[in-house]
């Protein structure tokens, strides 16, 4: 079934099991992210530590939007500003190609799953719902 | 069965096609947009093909005729609403119906029965589509006028206990939809018409998904203005109505302005046509309006009446097999009385975007998220759900795929 391509088994596990969801006490900085077709909603916290990206997320949502914030958030936690935005935007150049592409495994290890995504426009937002959410918290975080 | 849906199938083109892996087109999305019989298609077609030529302007011969196809169109939407030709006015939506209302209104100088400041009131409900609740809620913030709104109840109806101090001696306007797009719900329209008549306010009727899939008569409802839109209709997108009292319309100041809409023109001045040109600033929809001509005609040869009750049937169906999958919660009410054949529901622990990609799968196609009613889903305490919305074209075994669809996706997902 074609649907598979597009729920690979760890993207369910990640929805089931998500990581680092449930917010930290504080942060440097918080953002709130709504998908206005759906609803769906983030708010993500980060904090600068020595340098190093502190995550913490929470949201409601579909399963691609909730397991790809997940995935995002355990990427990017403990990496630089330098080092997470290569992977951040080897992500959004994967969800724009419309299925021509595999994902570069070196770069977005278990992310590369939502390669099938990118076949069905109408979930692409679900995909980037996190990852907008921590590209905004980023340039706010580097701006403290 | 009322209506012979194999027929009725033939009929739309669109029955010919698959969707995905070669999956029969399953569509109980009607609630967003109708499918269109070839009769439609062919009229707007037609249009172009033969009569082409801007109406109400020029003599020659295809103005004419695309003036009289035009006018042919309007009159029968007055016929199928009980109304006069003269208080149709066509719009490119319902929504533009809406605002053009709101926009009027709000242009109403003082001493015009529309005229609103901070001393007025509108009344709206908790379950109005954003087309019916923006415009009334922005309106209120230009002019000063306070917004008030009925609530709805846990089993998905309007609550009207309070009806005397929701509609006050200080409400104007009553915007109020028929049937609500998530719930299904019918509004009881007779004691809000009296009780706004009784303290003069009009009632704005938001029939978009009343008259599609039933006889809608704006005399018997004693409504002032109503407004559905021809897509939902089987008819072309772009063109939507807006009826009002004759009387209320000519009062009613105009909302866009420009060519055909004026009566004379100065440099520094302007008067209006009568109603319903007024209103129709540009050159119109033409081939749009005549496609919906066309599927009023279709709607009207099936039969109204048929049409409801066989979309009773198919919801009947649905909601008993709902209620028999454990996990389903259906929103709205679950009694047949005064309900539409739209049901939204939840399925528990799969999101509704997870719920349709999986029935997508199967050749299903619903909507989900909040379907433009967002304070009515947080009402809910929901942030989306799954709806289906049955029309003439669809069958028992399209209710039975949705049914097993939703077995499926509970199994897929491991809901269970």
């Amino acid at each position: 079934m074609k649907l598979d391509n597009l729920y690979q088994e760890v993207i369910l596990d990640h929805y089931k099991r998500p990581e680092h969801k449930g917010l930290s006490a504080k942060s440097d900085v918080q953002v709130h992210h709504i998908n206005p077709s759906c609803g769906d909603e983030i708010t993500l916290h980060l904090s600068l530590n020595d340098g190093a990206l502190e995550i913490s997320w929470d949201g409601v949502g579909c399963s691609i939007s909730m397991a790809s914030a997940s995935m995002m958030a355990g990427l990017l936690h403990g990496k630089t500003v330098e080092e997470a935005t290569p992977i951040v935007e080897s992500f959004l150049s994967l969800m724009q190609s419309k299925g021509t592409q595999a994902g570069d495994e070196m770069i977005l290890e278990d992310a590369v799953a939502f390669a099938g995504v990118s076949k069905y426009p109408a979930r692409i937002k679900c995909a980037l719902l996190g990852w907008m959410a921590f590209k905004d918290a980023a340039v706010q975080v580097q701006g403290k | 069965m009322v209506l012979d849906v194999a027929q009725i199938r033939e009929d739309f083109p669109i029955f010919q096609r698959t969707i995905r892996e070669n999956m029969r087109l399953i569509y109980l999305d009607s609630g967003a947009t109708s499918q269109k019989p070839n009769s439609v298609i062919d009229a707007e077609m037609n249009f172009y093909r033969r009569k082409n030529a801007a109406a109400h302007r020029g003599v020659h011969q295809l103005a004419e005729e695309a003036t009289d196809v035009y006018e042919e169109a309007r009159s029968i939407v007055a016929k199928f609403l009980g109304a006069d030709s003269d208080e149709i006015i066509f719009t490119k939506s319902a929504t533009e119906s809406l605002n053009l209302l709101a926009y009027s209104f709000g242009s109403a100088e003082p001493g015009n029965r529309f005229h609103l400041n901070v001393n007025d009131r509108i009344v709206v409900t908790e379950m109005e589509h954003h087309a019916n609740l923006i415009p009334w809620q922005q309106l209120s913030k230009r002019t000063g006028a306070e917004l008030s709104w009925f609530s709805v109840d846990d089993s998905g109806r309007l609550d009207l206990s309070n009806i005397d101090s929701v509609i006050n001696a200080q409400t104007k306007i009553v915007a109020i939809t028929h049937q609500s797009n998530v719930l299904g719900t019918i509004n009881p329209l007779g004691a809000i018409v009296a009780r706004a008549h009784e303290v003069g306010a009009v009632v704005i009727l938001d029939a978009c998904q009343s008259v599609p899939h039933m006889k809608v008569d704006v005399d018997s409802l004693g409504i002032d203005f109503l407004a559905f839109s021809g897509h939902k209709s089987l008819g072309p997108t772009g063109v939507g109505i807006l009826w009002g009292h004759a009387e209320l319309l000519a009062e009613l100041p105009p909302f866009l302005f420009g060519g055909s809409m004026i009566e004379s023109v100065t440099m520094t001045d302007a008067t209006w046509a009568p109603a319903p040109r007024k209103f129709e600033a540009g050159v119109p929809n033409m081939a749009q309006a005549v496609g919906l001509g066309a599927a009023l005609e279709y709607l009207t040869n099936v039969g109204l009446e048929n049409i409801h009750e066989h979309e009773i049937l198919l919801t009947a169906r649905l909601i008993k097999g709902l209620q028999q999958i454990p996990d389903v919660s259906i929103f709205g009410p679950t009694d047949l009385e005064m309900r539409g054949g739209v049901v939204a529901f939840a399925v528990k622990n799969i999101h509704p975007h997870d719920v349709g990609q999986f029935l997508d799968n199967q050749g299903i196609a619903v909507r989900t998220g909040h379907h433009c009613a967002w304070p009515l889903n947080r009402k809910l305490g929901v942030t989306a759900t799954t709806r289906a919305s049955i029309y003439l074209y669809n069958d028992e075994a399209d209710i039975d795929a949705l049914i097993e669809g939703v077995l499926g996706a509970q199994e897929y997902f491991g809901s269970r």
